[in-house]
């Protein structure tokens, strides 16, 4: 599978370490149909190529959008490009969050540090289709109040009356107002009902996994609670063997997992 | 004043698997307070008589560092107990508590329940439980907080 | 001599120089002959220009961390069992280019890469090999995606199966169910007999295009003694397995052992050499390399061999996913035997016992599983 080529319209600086990069296709003539939790394989040309969620809006597939953090060779030769620069793409790749299968129920978002990014297109996908959820609760955990992505966004969708959205930091600087401590203490508290709601959760495994916990503890259960899971990709199309995961390989059968699925290896150390 | 306090007391999750006599006494033991936006509850050494429920609001847990100011070790609002240091030597709190925004709570006689816990120890070991069960769910969350996990390894 | 016109399924009978005849009918119509010959003090798979390139009159001994090459008292041509070579070294080469590509101007513009794939003609491939194919056919062609260059070199082979007339010290196909004999998925299969001075070849037709190809080579219907005596061979290979698996319930045996003390016992001898993953005719890990000129302006990206025993395999910002020894091993033998069932259906081993034999520390894989299986903690409720 041979990259496409797309051309970079705009580069913004999210925070110190994360970037994101807006990107329309160069012969231009379609947008980009991804499902919210699907990635591209992004190509720097002649440097590699890296596995990047989509962090952009589904229902306006005009432009790709992708948020990486400059992590190795690949990002950093990325965060070079400049408007106007190609980058290549492979894809959409994986299996998406569950948001057909949240209509009529709560949904329950938990994002920890980057990964609100694979879920933003999750919140958009509900905004644009408000009616059709219950109660829509965000509960994002970012390092410090530096590290918060998207805070003009948040803030936006913080005023929504239909939209319940709760912030915390793990530590706390200057004037920071919000809550302080790991997202997983904002579960206990969360409004949503048990019984009927759906949870999507992104983060370092080992959040999600006390997420998992507390999530649990309110009585949700396995089968409604996803993750989104992490391992080496190389080619996205499992051939490469690098995102194996127990018996799924997380390109193909992820990278969202229903939790029920994958909770007998998620227990599994270096697995 | 006591009387509309029970049921609220009665139904908080970390009250109400205590015993009929055991509730009684703690619903005998609490008052309403109220913080404005900005003020102590309470402060580091300060001898620690009383303990929290906070019904509305916003409190920080935090440390005075020299040069550095008030660093947040967590926050907690709405439903969360806070406070410990009343059943253990040497009863002095061990952090600040701020009102981050105007706060509404319940407060409860420690020093009192101190000394009936003395007396009746079956309630001693119930309040002991509950109190245990605090400190292990900070503790917890301070040391997933220690790990730094959104941080990028060098 | 009229020739018996030949049908698939049919049975018919080879001499000795017969085999030669055949390669040659091969080259004839246009096909690469690839084959065991000598080579490096092994028995490997090259392409073979003539008959006389087979190692006649060779075997092997074969054990754990052991491979030696002996003359034969007789001439049999396939007198061995399985060398360090597969035959994924052709079809999923160690190093393949996927494209090409050069900037001009603004833009990239990617090379074509159509090759036309060459017309093979696989000989000897044992039961286990060809099982092998099988199981890594469900990998690149009945996925999600194909695999096009995958596929267009696998549309273009003509396959020589060969039933064991030995098992070897490592082999055991027989418990895994692949083998000795080759039952599916050939055009022609050999079974090679030498009894009483005799040596001949029982050849079963497998497809109607090896009966075209067996048509120019000089054949008899078999006899049902000939038969008989092919069946005494694969039932003498079956009894003679140099070890065995078994594989009762062997991925729940797996799933549920995963800290199992026998892996620490495993770990510490396993050295993480990755042999056993370029000798396994399954293994198909591969990684993706860019490489790029001096100037910047051209690039190649090639897909590359790769094995899960490297640190770098599950590499994750923050480190690797499996960073300890122990980790890596049982990853490669969690995934061959148990989680490969619930990715593609069958088992990933073969029975081939290549990983045995060029294990340089003699890790067993059946003995592993016997460890795990006759030490498992007693479950709880049990007398």
């Amino acid at each position: 599978m041979q990259p496409r080529s797309y051309r970079i319209q705009r580069v913004r600086q999210e925070t110190h370490d994360t970037f994101t990069l807006e990107l329309e296709p160069v012969d231009g003539v379609d947008g980009f149909e991804f499902a919210p939790g699907q990635f591209n394989m992004l190509y720097v040309f002649g440097v590699g190529e890296v596995p990047i969620s989509i962090s952009g809006d589904p229902t306006t597939p005009k432009t790709l959008t992708h948020t990486t953090r400059v992590v190795g060779t690949v990002t950093r030769a990325m965060r070079q490009l400049k408007r106007g620069d190609l980058l290549g793409i492979r894809g959409p790749f994986g299996k998406p969050w569950p948001v057909e299968q949240a209509r009529g129920r709560d949904v329950v978002v938990v994002p920890g540090g980057i990964g609100l990014a694979p879920l933003r297109p999750v919140l958009y996908a509900l905004m644009a289709q408000r009616k059709q959820f219950r109660r829509v609760v965000l509960l994002y955990g970012a390092r410090t109040p530096q590290d918060v992505l998207f805070p003009k966004e948040l803030e936006q969708w913080r005023s929504r009356s239909d939209f319940d959205v709760h912030l915390t930091v793990d530590r706390a600087t200057g004037a920071w107002r919000d809550n302080v401590g790991l997202v997983t203490n904002l579960i206990p508290r969360a409004s949503f009902d048990p019984a009927n709601a759906v949870a999507m959760v992104c983060g370092p495994e080992v959040m999600m996994r006390y997420v998992v916990i507390e999530l649990e503890k309110r009585g949700l259960t396995d089968d409604r609670i996803y993750v989104s899971m992490e391992r080496n990709m190389k080619c996205g199309l499992g051939f490469c063997g690098h995102c194996l995961f127990g018996p799924t390989f997380i390109c193909k059968d992820g990278p969202v997992f229903r939790f029920d699925r994958i909770r007998h290896f998620f227990s599994k150390r270096e697995v | 004043m006591i009387h509309t306090l029970e049921p609220i007391i009665r139904e908080h999750p970390f009250f109400k698997d205590l015993a009929e006599p055991h509730l009684k006494l703690v619903v005998g033991c609490a008052k309403n307070v109220r913080f404005d936006e900005g003020q102590m509850l309470f402060r580091e050494g300060e001898p620690a008589d009383e303990f929290y429920m906070i019904r509305t609001g916003q409190v920080t847990i935090e440390v005075h560092v020299p040069g550095r100011g008030p660093a947040i070790w967590e926050t907690v609002g709405e439903g969360d107990v806070l406070g410990w240091s009343w059943l253990f030597p040497p009863y002095r709190w061990h952090f600040d508590a701020r009102a981050q925004q105007p706060t509404r709570a319940l407060a409860f006689d420690g020093k009192c329940l101190r000394g009936k816990c003395d007396q009746d120890h079956d309630l001693g070991y119930e309040l002991m439980k509950l109190c245990a069960a605090v400190m292990v769910q900070r503790l917890q969350a301070a040391r997933l907080q220690l790990l730094d996990l959104y941080g990028v390894k060098k | 001599m009229p020739q018996p016109n030949l049908q698939t399924g049919q049975q018919v009978v080879l001499q000795h120089d017969g085999v030669f005849q055949l390669l040659k009918v091969l080259r004839e119509r246009g096909y690469r002959v690839i084959g065991p010959t000598l080579g490096r003090g092994a028995i490997v798979y090259d392409e073979l220009n003539s008959g006389a390139e087979l190692p006649a009159g060779w075997t092997d001994t074969q054990d754990g961390g052991t491979y030696r090459l002996q003359k034969r008292g007789d001439k049999a041509l396939f007198g061995y069992t399985v060398g360090p070579h597969s035959w994924k070294k052709i079809l999923h080469p160690a190093t393949r280019r996927f494209w090409r590509a050069k900037r001009n101007g603004d833009g990239i513009e990617l090379l074509d890469e159509e090759r036309e794939p060459a017309k093979l003609a696989f000989v000897g491939v044992r039961a286990c090999d060809r099982q092998a194919i099988a199981v890594q056919d469900k990998i690149f062609l009945e996925g999600t995606y194909v695999d096009p260059a995958y596929k267009s070199q696998r549309e273009n082979v003509f396959i020589v199966a060969v039933n064991c007339g030995q098992a070897g010290g490592t082999c055991f196909c027989a418990s895994m169910g692949t083998g000795p004999k080759a039952t599916f998925g050939f055009d022609l299969a050999l079974t090679e007999i030498l009894e009483n001075g005799a040596h001949y070849f029982v050849v079963e037709v497998g497809t109607a295009r090896g009966a075209e190809i067996l048509d120019g080579v000089p054949c008899k219907e078999a006899s049902s003694e000939q038969l008989a005596a092919a069946k005494r061979v694969v039932a003498k290979t079956a009894a003679h397995m140099g070890r065995r698996m078994d594989t009762t319930d062997i991925k729940a045996l797996l799933y549920r052992n995963y800290e199992h003390p026998r892996w620490d016992n495993v770990a510490a001898r396993c050295l993480n050499c990755a042999n056993c993953t370029m000798v396994c005719p399954t293994c198909f890990c591969t990684t993706v390399e860019d490489v790029t000129d001096l100037t910047g302006d051209s690039t190649e990206r090639w897909r590359k061999w790769d094995s899960c025993f490297t640190m770098d395999f599950s590499y994750i910002v923050g480190g690797s996913v499996r960073a300890s020894a122990l980790a890596r091993y049982r990853q490669w033998m969690t995934h061959k035997l148990a989680t490969w069932i619930d990715q593609f259906g069958t088992s990933g081993c073969v029975g081939c016992g290549r990983c045995i034999t060029w294990c340089p520390v003699a890790i067993d894989i059946t003995e592993e599983v016997r460890a795990i299986r006759e030490s498992e903690p007693a479950k709880k409720g049990t007398a």
